[in-house]
């Protein structure tokens, strides 16, 4: 078990625009073990797809460190080396943006093979066709172009396209949201498949804790750019602790009774998440926290280890300053 | 039962393109009560959206044509309505609210012009401009939008999406509607967002005893926001029951692939999801639509339309599983 196939250090990133310095990303450390999924849940503007990018290397950390398997990489995808680019692969969101509609879905696939000089022209053929046929699509579809296939479909290019260079993380940014549940259902089947098959690690980016639920294996939750509360998933959905995760889950539209029970009882969800450029004193959540005292407007709170592996971010679970819990908190 | 508010009969509407004709819907039939919540769920592409837009005559055309059937607004179609009657209806017998409130707002006036001019247009009797105003801020302090009157001098992209949603909830409820149509009104936001503005929905089509047609693609949501329940596949309406009978009680195999593709928070897996997509428009499959995806699908599926049947209280099918009363 215990090996770390990434760990993310104080990672921040900031962007300077014209309006102000937008802090994205704030001071998160995670860590992703090998053959694990890490599921990083936040609203829209939490930062979570700004982790995702950094970590791919599409944007270059404003500090904090990166590791890949105990190597430092935190530079952009321009200066690292391209044996790492062939381990970590990326699936975006919208499968309609991210393959190019002027391509067949041939030369789409074989794009990273090309690139990683990964056999010849004929074993390249056959690379994609078997890659295909991993994704449950007929090998005549490589003569198609994106557009003409439907949504579900092209995310299964997408992902397959991922898989081409035998990776050994995948970042998954919302790979299921732009999609119906029924294609949802199949294509996280099929992700839950090739992990098992080629022991793959995922981190898992999406808004959905539904999903996340029957998916990852650990939870992270993300709010204005820092990571308020991670945990073993059981741990998570069966007692959490951040005001912030039981607000979420409170307002998640279920359709079981037996779902109903699992949610914390009912917290009225208040107020909107405050833009990244006027990030809130002390802890970023204040504004909307139903327990909020006077401590949580003018102190950052500190990442504490409630429970074995559950770590908490806020000031009702005070730190007790003791070496093992302050190593603890860094090592989340 | 009430007194019927809404009836679409039988309604039939296709898309001319170069190909061919696209046969959408394909013979909806749902009906509103007074003061009765409608939820209207199914997938991308299935026609609620085309529904609606029938509904209130805004279905371009051409390309797309209602070939057949009767939409009856207090027993008066509206398909046979002259343009200025149908001015009436949109003033304030029906109004939408729609998916995405950026779209829906016009970027270069501000919310207080284009809620005054829904105000001036869509009400009863000639309005003094102050008094306008004044109902104007009134309506936006209705949907708990924070100092109405500086949001009242604000434009669109001043606003968060969250916000912009609740001045579109506003414009549609200013003119006091009989019937509100939401099309997926919370789909664009995020999570707790979506919590607030489907309570504030509730709350004030409780209070103004609104009838509302509510569109979305999630099962969860509509079971917080209906009373009575439409599952619609392929431009049919597939099954229909109250809320509580068809959560309890799945009947179509089409609702129960879906239900079983959900991922729940009580955990256990994903189930494989429904094989197959949505079909082509252009070349629907005959029979019933389903068919070519559903795993109990009998001879008889593919050859004849299977009959809507009351499988049991309360509770319409349309499937050949199912024996029972038929409709006529």
């Amino acid at each position: 078990m215990n090996s770390k196939i990434l760990e993310v250090e104080k990672l921040r990133k900031f962007f300077i625009t014209s309006r102000g310095t937008v802090r994205a990303v704030d001071e998160v450390s995670f860590s992703v073990e090998e053959g694990e999924t890490l599921g990083l849940v936040g609203e829209s503007g939490s930062g979570k797809s700004t982790v995702a990018y950094t970590v791919v290397g599409l944007h270059s950390p404003t500090s904090g460190q990166i590791r890949f398997k105990g190597e430092d990489i935190s530079r952009p995808v321009s200066k690292r080396p391209k044996a790492l680019k062939q381990s970590i692969q990326i699936v975006f969101q919208d499968p309609g943006t991210s393959l190019n509609s002027r391509r067949t879905i041939q030369q789409i696939l074989e794009l990273p093979l090309k690139v990683h000089h990964l056999g010849n022209s004929r074993d390249r053929k056959e690379r994609v066709v078997e890659l295909l046929e991993r994704v449950e699509l007929p090998p005549d579809y490589m003569y198609k172009s994106p557009n003409m296939l439907g949504g579900g479909e092209r995310q299964m290019v997408a992902i397959a396209r991922a898989l081409a260079t035998n990776p050994k993380l995948v970042i998954l940014d919302e790979p299921t949201s732009a999609l119906d549940v029924s294609i949802q259902a199949k294509i996280i089947n099929m992700l839950l498949r090739f992990q098992e098959e080629m022991k793959l690690s995922y981190l898992f980016i999406t808004h959905d804790l539904s999903l996340m639920r029957n998916v990852s294996t650990r939870v992270a939750i993300m709010y204005l750019g820092k990571i308020c509360e991670v945990a073993p998933t059981m741990k998570f959905f069966s007692n959490p602790f951040h005001p912030y995760t039981k607000m979420l889950l409170s307002s998640i539209p279920v359709v079981l009774p037996e779902e109903e029970a699992v949610k914390p009882a009912k917290i009225t969800s208040e107020g909107e998440i405050p833009s990244p450029v006027n990030v809130p004193p002390g802890c970023g959540f204040h504004t909307r926290c139903r327990e909020v005292n006077g401590i949580c407007s003018q102190k950052i709170p500190e990442m504490m280890e409630v429970e074995p592996g559950h770590f908490v971010w806020c000031h009702l679970f005070p730190v007790v300053t003791t070496p093992t819990n302050l190593e603890k908190g860094v090592s989340v | 039962m009430g007194e019927t508010l809404l009836e679409i009969g039988n309604l039939h509407v296709e898309f001319k393109v170069y190909e061919g004709r696209l046969r959408v819907l394909n013979g909806v039939n749902l009906s509103v009560q007074v003061g009765e919540r409608v939820g209207l769920v199914g997938e991308a592409g299935c026609g609620k959206t085309t529904t609606m837009k029938c509904v209130l005559k805004i279905l371009t055309s051409p390309p797309g044509k209602i070939t057949e059937g009767k939409i009856l607004l207090h027993d008066k179609d509206v398909l046979t309505m002259g343009s200025q009657e149908m001015q009436r209806v949109r003033g304030h017998g029906i109004s939408m609210i729609f998916q995405d409130p950026t779209a829906a707002l016009n970027p270069v006036f501000t919310v207080g012009d284009q809620l005054m001019s829904v105000i001036k247009y869509g009400s009863k009797g000639s309005l003094s401009k102050k008094e306008i105003k004044k109902r104007a801020i009134g309506t936006l302090r209705e949907v708990r939008l924070p100092d109405p009157e500086r949001i009242f001098t604000n434009y669109p992209v001043q606003l968060s999406g969250g916000m912009r949603q609740r001045v579109c909830i506003a414009m549609a409820l200013s003119t006091e509607p009989e019937l509100l149509l939401a099309d997926e009104p919370t789909t664009s936001l995020d999570v707790t967002i979506q919590d607030q503005v489907l309570r504030l929905l509730n709350e004030l089509v409780e209070r103004h005893g609104t009838s509302v047609i509510f569109i979305t693609h999630s099962l969860g949501v509509v079971r917080e926001m209906a009373d009575r329940v439409y599952v619609m596949y392929a431009g049919n309406i597939i099954e229909g029951a109250r809320k509580e009978e068809l959560f309890a009680n799945w009947l179509h195999p089409y609702t129960l692939g879906l239900m079983n593709a959900l991922p729940k928070l009580t955990g256990g897996g994903i189930a494989e999801g429904i094989p197959g997509r949505i079909p082509e428009y252009l070349d629907p499959p005959s029979g019933c639509r389903f068919h070519p995806r559903c795993p109990r699908a009998m001879q008889q599926c593919s050859q004849s339309i299977p009959p809507v049947v009351h499988a049991a209280d309360d509770h319409d099918v349309a499937c050949f599983l199912y024996r029972g009363e038929t409709d006529e």
